[in-house]
């Protein structure tokens, strides 16, 4: 037993005289029944988030309805070979993530310990992949309210030479951008509070708080991880892939 | 109610006590193996999303795309996120959550489609 864990159970001592782990609340009859409790606020908080996010991607098909041809030639400046990078990172943190939790569920420190730094390793590559894009953005004057040029769009691009946009019709190529940067913006936010939640997870995984019994917290941050792969999985269509052909 | 009725109630109620009712699901951990089959699952319907975009389907790209992400997305919710193996209780959140959400952007979509019926 090493020096965390035993610094831990001095701590909470009272707790284990009353015949309880030292994890249970008191307000709760037992473990099952406050890991019940946890799991049902924590899909409460994710559906609140499903509502949030489904109000950009309802703005997107309206707006995508509203000036088509702005949004098929937005689209098609993206790099699908980027958005399909980053949904494979994703899908393989996810993947990662669900193993960190199985090796809660079985008390294993050093695989949780691992699952945990290669979640952290591939959402920090999803978010470089994500900059790269940005930065080619910026790059080309696609950033709305910054440095935004519609010129682009009305003499055609090298992969996409019939994108000739009427002059009016170019400039709301800003909707679109605006739309990809809430959207891609919002979903970077929220990778980067879940890595840094996961760095404070991993601090307090190695002193063995978690392989004790105690996995809500694991297991709840792993539903948040889960859901935030959900979203990703769904702007990458919406953004890269449904107008490559219009 | 008759007075009658009520003396039966606890004479009752003790011919069903039992001596360790499991008021919550047992608990079930979800095996490696069912996580890598979900992952490959996952990279196999990515890769074909993406191949199946360089064909032109008109605007069936657009169905295929948004079918794929949803199998993709209960893949996640029903294995990764355990609802295959939750309670009723979780499920029936999830499942409420989703309802409403669907509910919502039909609404929205009706109220979009229909403000300038028949003046197209």
């Amino acid at each position: 037993m090493d020096s965390h864990t035993l610094a831990a159970q001095t701590a909470e001592t009272p707790h284990l005289e009353l015949g309880h782990p030292p994890f249970l609340r008191h307000h709760f009859e037992n473990v099952a029944q406050q890991r019940e409790a946890a799991t049902f606020g924590m899909w409460l908080f994710l559906l609140t988030e499903i509502m949030f996010f489904g109000g950009l991607f309802c703005a997107y098909l309206i707006f995508r309805n509203w000036y088509y041809p702005a949004f098929v030639a937005g689209s098609h400046s993206l790099h699908i070979w980027a958005g399909t990078l980053n949904t494979t990172l994703l899908i393989i943190s996810s993947f990662t993530m669900a193993m960190a939790v199985h090796a809660a569920e079985t008390r294993n420190r050093k695989p949780l310990l691992r699952w945990m730094i290669l979640t952290i390793i591939l959402g920090c590559g999803f978010l470089c992949v994500k900059a790269y894009e940005w930065h080619d953005e910026w790059v080309e004057h696609h950033v709305p309210g910054l440095n935004f040029s519609p010129v682009g769009f009305e003499h055609g691009t090298k992969a996409y030479p019939d994108d000739k946009l009427a002059p009016d019709m170019a400039e709301k190529t800003q909707v679109y951008f605006s739309l990809y940067f809430a959207m891609t913006g919002m979903h970077a936010l929220h990778m980067i509070i879940g890595i840094s939640l996961l760095i404070f997870l991993l601090i307090r995984a190695r002193g063995g708080a978690y392989t004790a019994g105690h996995i809500a917290p694991i297991e709840n941050f792993g539903l948040y991880w889960h859901f935030v792969d959900i979203v990703w999985i769904f702007l990458f269509p919406l953004l890269y892939l449904i107008s490559r052909h219009q | 109610m008759a007075p009658s009725h009520s003396s039966d109630a606890p004479h009752h109620q003790h011919l069903h006590i039992e001596p360790s009712e499991p008021t919550h699901h047992e608990e079930h951990i979800v095996s490696p193996k069912v996580y890598m089959v979900i992952g490959a699952c996952l990279l196999v319907l990515t890769a074909s999303t993406t191949a199946i975009s360089y064909v032109d389907l008109g605007s069936f790209n657009a169905v295929v795309a948004l079918a794929i992400a949803c199998i993709k997305m209960s893949l996640v919710v029903l294995f990764f996120m355990h609802i295959k193996y939750s309670s009723r209780l979780t499920m029936l959140t999830v499942a409420a959550g989703f309802f409403t959400f669907l509910v919502l952007i039909t609404m929205t979509m009706t109220d979009y489609i229909s403000r300038a019926w028949g003046r197209w």
